[in-house]
């Protein structure tokens, strides 16, 4: 099944990854990173590896794998 | 998407997932190569991210990265060389496609991009980029159009909108006291010079593939010598529009893309 991998560390808490995902997998995290913001994190789940939250992410910190 | 062989992927995810390893093999999407793998110092949402990375992919793909020469501008992007795995020079203010016609001129072989904000292309370089234009040098100019003056702390630019409220338009910009936003394109476009002109924008994900689409139509303008190419994308700002990241984004569609239309303004 396919996967995205997100930076937790470079991650700075847009949320347009969030907002972009069809299936609205990813979501925001409970813990804090070292910039102290809230992380986007993939819930897992039913991911078809479209790469709409890659496309969209300013920093560049998401992969998809399929 | 080039994806850079890191390797980063490797092994790391065996195990997880109905066993399917997270390798090289299987990832679809990454750092273009010429994108260098750092943070970069732009502020949560903005859209600078975005568009140097559709560069990188546009440069990986026409496989030009060894003899692409960029030139960035004064505003937001003044640190672009950081981010940028080829050559980048820098200018002074609003004198980047100046700096991009000397530089086509005495290597006519290499890609000559310049990366400009609003500040620097539409007010301190406004007669700069016309008279690139209006001589049709054969260059590529990434016109990044947030609306306001980032790097300073968020000032009213030429290209604000009627009412948007910036540090030195508290209660909105007055048509009557500043005058009207410009539109940089359609003021370009009587010129024969410019040859290619379209806006685009990076507030959704769909936006974002049309955008790369317009980049790489204007680096395919200069490869095939046909004269000055030039993208305008509507970028957020969501720091000094103050809202979320999200609002932003909803913002581009709902006043911004209003005022400044999508699409190919001239092609020829």
């Amino acid at each position: 099944m396919p996967k995205i991998k997100i930076d937790k560390v470079r991650c700075k808490g847009c949320y347009l990854c969030i907002v972009n995902c069809p299936n609205g997998l990813i979501k925001i995290a409970n813990g804090l990173n070292i910039k102290g913001v809230k992380p986007a994190v993939f819930s897992g789940g039913k991911c078809t590896g479209c790469t709409m939250c890659a496309v969209i992410c300013p920093e560049c910190i998401i992969e998809v794998y399929r | 998407m080039k994806s850079r062989a890191k390797g980063k992927g490797k092994g790391k995810g065996k195990g997880k997932g109905k066993g399917h390893a997270l390798t090289e093999n299987n990832l679809i999407f990454a750092h273009p190569a010429s994108l260098r793998d750092v943070e970069n110092h732009y502020c949560a949402g903005c859209g600078h991210g975005i568009v140097h990375r559709l560069i990188c992919e546009a440069v990986d793909e026409f496989g030009i990265r060894e003899k692409t020469i960029g030139v960035a501008p004064v505003g937001c992007a003044v640190l672009a060389y950081d981010y940028w795995d080829f050559d980048v020079t820098e200018a002074a203010h609003g004198r980047t496609p100046a700096v991009a016609t000397g530089i086509k001129r005495v290597r006519p072989d290499n890609i000559v991009f310049t990366y400009q904000g609003d500040g620097d292309l539409a007010a301190i370089g406004t007669a700069e980029i016309i008279h690139t234009a209006n001589r049709g040098e054969n260059i590529t100019v990434i016109f990044v159009n947030n609306g306001v003056y980032g790097m300073t702390g968020g000032q009213m630019a030429p290209t604000t909108l009627a009412g948007q409220k910036t540090a030195t338009t508290i209660y909105g910009r007055s048509l009557k006291r500043d005058g009207y936003p410009i539109k940089i394109l359609e003021m370009l476009a009587v010129l024969p010079g410019a040859k290619y002109l379209e806006r685009v924008a990076v507030n959704s994900a769909h936006e974002v593939l049309r955008a790369k689409r317009a980049i790489k139509n204007a680096f395919k303008m200069q490869i095939d010598n046909k004269g000055f190419s030039m993208v305008e994308v509507l970028s957020m700002c969501p720091t000094y529009w103050e809202m979320t990241s999200i609002q932003a984004a909803k913002r581009i569609n709902d006043e911004v893309a209003t005022f400044y239309p999508l699409g190919v303004i001239k092609s020829c």
